[in-house]
């Protein structure tokens, strides 16, 4: 919510500016202060003002009320970022993204910016240095709910240049809302990948001092040093305390929580490795770190839905969104069930020439159209279930093989063959 | 006293209601399993640096070891964000900030205040200003208020092991009406009648919490010429005036180590410790020996100039206890300081040859301390920088009460509180109406509550002002109205529990609904009134109204049985009671009221006593 059309004007007339040194009188008070960003929901006619004492109150503004500017507002100094290179260490790229992990605030005004860039990410983490070269760049700003199909290409692109261009490991500070589905487009992306490519997030911004930013970016950089794998990981807390920590496989890893420390989870498989005080220990082998030239194909097919199956779920709502689309997955029910009434939009659009890759909405466990008739009925209409792939995961990979295929056979021949890891033959007992 | 000080008090009183920013209960709990360890590290300011002190302190490395209780839940942890503030805390404290008189502000604004010593999972506290200004009148004078605020109290402190801390999370997250009053208070028996006023006031709008620890006193004290000191957390107002006289006396000593310096000359010391262990193989001192053993050494600093003011005058110059104080902070269990040797197993001669390899003369001054080399310079460096702050007079600091009336040294005063906004809680506008609401509904004034005591139970003035200033009053006319036993409980909710925390029983830890029982078990005729002070004593320590009833054996004897017993009383003493005649009642009500003292009421005792003599006397 802004501020009320008269109180803008009486602002603007008091040549009141954000960060500016006022006296306000209002209902016979009189509050001098700092005056701060109006909050969205601050009410229209109140000005929000810092007191000496560092509260900040509101203040409603009524007919009679006066306004004066005591200084204008500080000038801002720039932050000072500085380069944290060491020749000779091992090289890591620092590409930052935007997210909660980047997000900081500006003590004077209070307001959070979501800028911060990686060099200063770096720089507030004092126990990042020393260790490696560390070479930052920003490439976005936004939270993770904002990036699509493009930021994911541009990132590809910008991870396979520094890796080509000799750095060890690249590490993406990353929003955690739609981390998995980077993880999972740049584990497709990155084709003949031999370094480790690690992404990070806080789910608690790094402005305050209980953010999980500074100990998410330290295992990830000692998963880059130590590791000695190549692959894209997500590195996240592992349980609520700062000293464990969880690497998973960019195609295996779901945020199973809006705002645990530990809200990434392997789901069908154990997490790659953990990270301890102790070490670094691998649930499996793996593929070593190799230092080849890795290439970016980055091409997607964005004609690509992903659904959710649901009980009512209405063949006339979705016949359309089927004939828009070249790839649909869909998170079935169960074994990955779809009612009746749905099987004839997929035989449609299997003869269209799309692909429908069926998915669990169970998340934990394997697809299987061969139990009940409906699964079988699915499969006669075109289904390819894809096992025990995440529905991101398989939307991902939907969008990725049908662009870089040249039919919809090969395409879903691309879906049945795990690329990344992203699906398997065994789930185990144990996990 | 009047232009000899100026003391200030903040009052945080604990909010009987669920927590400030969850919906978890706020009672506490006698045991905890951890739930996770975390780190704080001081977030970046406002140009991207790190606070270097803050920093210093998180690259110590102190691991928070949190516990949590069958109540907590993910926002006490922080790993969820916090939810919209109590409905019933926020009422209470702009209830609280009208009874005052204070300018309840238009919109109230929750900030974030940082605090890194691991006692908020989040790094900070959130506050918020509710009101300004406003006054409370003591004695005929008016003492100004300066805010009033709702702030969330920090978690427990368990233990403090080596690099470790342990927190318990009930406490945190408890609603805090923090009210800070203007530096007005001139003597200190003024401080804690302030202190008293403020606390009835806020027990007079019945959502505070009770008992030891639910509400604690920070007080601001100042002599001309010294520095505000801050002595934070005291939780007995008795208390309250030995610390502001301690502290006067303190300032006053410092200013007087000031002046001596001042006279001889003494010049800022610069830090140059000296590795001294040679000068110490073989000393007898436990303190060094254990150091020494521990692969320690015994580092030593020169004070030239501060000889006879750590430790002189016949000990009223303590400026030694100062900076041992400081040193600890550093992790050492003190120093020794040469106004204090030869001490503790440190001999005269010792002493000389240290001196000689200090390279000093007889009389002037130095500090050792003994310990692991690192830790020993540290804790010198920092009692060097205490001593050479003596110079200028006295330091601010915050002051850490202790049980004996003195305080020590905890951390110097927070500069200007970094805070800034909880982007995650809205901002809560308090509309006028809202305010001439709760203005109309204002729950009656200490005052009137005693006279309504007076008027409608018939208790006397004392009592019923004793119960309302300890906020007993409801429970009171709980009682009298569930039973009609009014004096009975008058006496017991003021006298009895008066004489049960003097022995140190917490009579405020029984439940209320257990009170109510106890009354309705003595109007019932379970036992006699005269039991109910035992009775309560042991429901203090833990028991239920009929375990306790039953565990002291006070059950009420049938009449017969109680006849029974005082004419065997009588009979062992009829020889007495022949030649005494009727005037044996009054010697015979001592035995017969150690038998049956509690199970009968006194006046049937008498009568029935009085019975069994006549028998005897009528030869019967």
């Amino acid at each position: 919510m802004s501020y009320s059309e008269e109180l803008s004007k009486a602002l603007s007339a008091a040549g009141a500016a954000e960060g500016a040194l006022v006296e306000v009188s209002s209902n016979g008070r009189t509050h001098r202060g700092v005056l701060m960003p109006h909050h969205e929901f601050s009410s229209p006619d109140a000005v929000v003002l810092k007191l000496g004492s560092g509260y900040n109150i509101g203040v409603r503004m009524a007919e009679g009320s006066s306004i004066r500017v005591e200084s204008p507002p500080p000038e801002r100094r720039p932050a000072r970022a500085e380069a944290h290179r060491s020749e000779g260490l091992p090289r890591i790229a620092i590409i930052g993204t935007g997210g909660t992990i980047a997000s900081y605030v500006d003590y004077r005004t209070g307001a959070v910016h979501p800028a911060m860039t990686a060099e200063e990410l770096v720089s507030a983490v004092p126990e990042l240095r020393g260790a490696a070269d560390l070479r930052a760049r920003a490439l976005f700003s936004v939270f993770s709910e904002n990036m699509g199909v493009r930021h994911w290409q541009i990132l590809a692109e910008a991870v396979a240049e520094e890796l080509n261009a000799g750095a060890d490991a690249a590490i993406i500070p990353h929003g955690t809302d739609t981390m998995g589905y980077t993880a999972a487009a740049l584990s497709f992306m990155l084709e003949g990948l031999g370094k480790p490519v690690v992404l990070v997030g806080a789910q608690r911004s790094s402005d305050r001092p209980s953010s999980d930013a500074p100990s998410n970016l330290s295992a990830a950089l000692r998963l880059c040093l130590e590791g000695g794998r190549a692959g894209v990981f997500v590195v996240m807390h592992d349980g609520l305390s700062d000293d464990s920590f969880a690497a998973h496989a960019g195609t295996r890893v779901r945020k199973m929580h809006t705002s645990r420390r530990d809200a990434f989870r392997s789901v069908n498989a154990k997490p790659v490795a953990r990270i301890g005080a102790d070490g670094i220990s691998f649930s499996c082998p793996g593929s070593p770190a190799h230092g080849g030239r890795v290439s970016a194909r980055c091409a997607m097919e964005e004609r690509t839905v992903l659904l959710q199956y649901y009980p009512g779920m209405d063949p006339a709502v979705f016949g359309p969104v089927f004939e828009g689309s070249r790839g649909i997955v869909i998170a079935g029910s169960g074994l990955g069930h779809v009612g009746e009434a749905m099987v004839p939009l997929i035989k449609k659009a299997r003869e269209n020439g799309s692909v429908v890759a069926i998915a669990s909405q169970c998340l934990g466990g394997s697809t299987n159209l061969n139990v009940y008739s409906t699964g079988r009925d699915m499969l006669s209409a075109g289904a390819i279930p894809v096992g025990d792939m995440l529905p991101e995961t398989a939307y991902v990979k939907l969008m990725w093989a049908l662009a870089n295929s040249g039919s919809a056979e090969e395409a879903e021949r691309i879906m049945a063959a795990p690329l990344a890891s992203e699906s398997g033959d065994r789930r185990e007992t144990d996990v | 006293m009047s232009d000899e000080m100026k003391c200030g008090i903040e009052i945080h009183q604990q909010l009987d209601t669920r927590k400030l920013f969850c919906s978890c209960g706020s009672e506490l709990c006698d045991s905890g399993t951890e739930v996770c360890v975390r780190r704080l590290r001081p977030a970046a300011g406002e140009t991207g640096e790190t606070d270097r002190a803050a920093l210093e302190q998180s690259k110590r490395g102190l691991a928070y070891r949190y516990q949590r209780c069958a109540s907590s839940c993910l926002v006490e942890t922080d790993d969820e964000p916090p939810h919209p503030v109590n409905a019933d805390a926020l009422e209470t404290a702009l209830t609280f900030a009208a009874m005052l008189g204070s300018d309840v502000a238009d919109e109230i604004q929750f900030m974030r205040k940082i605090v890194v010593d691991g006692s908020n999972t989040s790094g900070f506290q959130r506050t918020s200003l509710i009101a300004t200004g406003g006054s409370v009148d003591v004695n005929g004078r008016s003492i100004g208020v300066l805010s009033v605020c709702l702030e969330e109290d920090a978690a427990r402190k368990i233990e403090a092991r080596g690099d470790e801390v342990v927190y318990r999370l009930d406490r945190l997250g408890i609603p805090l009406i923090e009210v800070a009053t203007a530096p007005d208070m001139r003597t200190p028996e003024e401080v804690m009648e302030v202190a008293l006023r403020i606390g009835t006031l806020l027990r007079a709008t019945k959502r505070v919490k009770r008992g030891i620890g639910t509400i604690r006193e920070d007080l601001n004290i100042s002599i001309p010429g010294g520095a505000r000191i801050e002595i934070k957390g005291v939780q007995e107002l008795r208390m309250l005036p030995d610390f502001v006289r301690g502290e006067i006396e303190r300032q006053k000593m410092l200013l007087r180590v000031k002046g001596i310096l001042a006279e001889r000359g003494a010049r800022e010391i610069p830090f140059e410790p000296v590795d001294a262990t040679a000068a110490f193989e073989g000393c007898a001192s436990k303190v060094v020996k254990g150091a020494l053993d521990a692969g320690g050494r015994v580092v030593a600093v020169r004070l030239p100039g501060f000889h006879g003011v750590m430790n002189g005058d016949g000990g009223r110059l303590r400026l030694g206890a100062e900076m041992a104080q400081y040193a600890r902070t550093a992790g050492v269990k003190g120093i020794f300081h040469s106004d204090e040797l030869p001490n503790y197993g440190i001999e005269q001669a010792l002493v000389d040859s240290l001196r000689g390899f200090l390279g000093i003369g007889p009389g002037e001054a130095f500090a050792i301390c003994a310990a692991p080399e690192k830790r020993a310079r540290d804790a010198l460096a920092m009692a060097v920088g205490r001593a050479n702050m003596a110079l200028a007079g006295v330091p601010e600091e915050t002051r850490d009460p202790q049980p004996d009336g003195t305080t020590r040294y905890s951390r110097p005063l927070p500069g200007a509180a970094r805070m800034y906004p909880e982007t995650d809680v809205p901002p809560e506008p308090v509309s006028e109406e809202r305010m001439a609401r709760v203005r109309s509904s204002l729950p009656e004034l200490p005052e009137q509550t005693e006279a309504r005591l007076a008027r409608d139970y018939g208790v006397n003035g004392q009592q019923a002002s004793q119960m309302v200033r300890r906020g007993r009053d409801a429970l009171f006319a709980r009682i009298s109205d569930a039973t009609g036993m009014a004096q009975a409980a008058a006496t017991a909710l003021s006298n009895t529990y008066s004489e049960m925390e003097r022995d140190g029983l917490d009579p405020d830890s029984i439940g209320d609904e257990d009170v109510l029982e106890a009354f309705a078990m003595l109007k019932g005729g379970r036992f006699s009134k005269e039991a109910m002070p035992l009775i309560l004593r042991e429901m203090a320590a833990g028991s239920a109204p009929g375990a306790a009833l039953s565990k002291l054996g006070l059950e009420s004897v049938g009449e017969g049985d109680a006849a029974a017993e005082i004419a065997r009383i009588v009979a062992e003493r009829a020889d007495f009671v022949r030649s005494k005649g009727t005037d044996a009642i009054g010697p015979l009500m001592g035995p017969v009221m150690g038998a049956l003292r509690g199970r009968i009421d006194g006046k049937r005792a008498s009568e029935l006593l009085s019975e069994e003599i006549g028998k005897i006397l009528s030869g019967a």
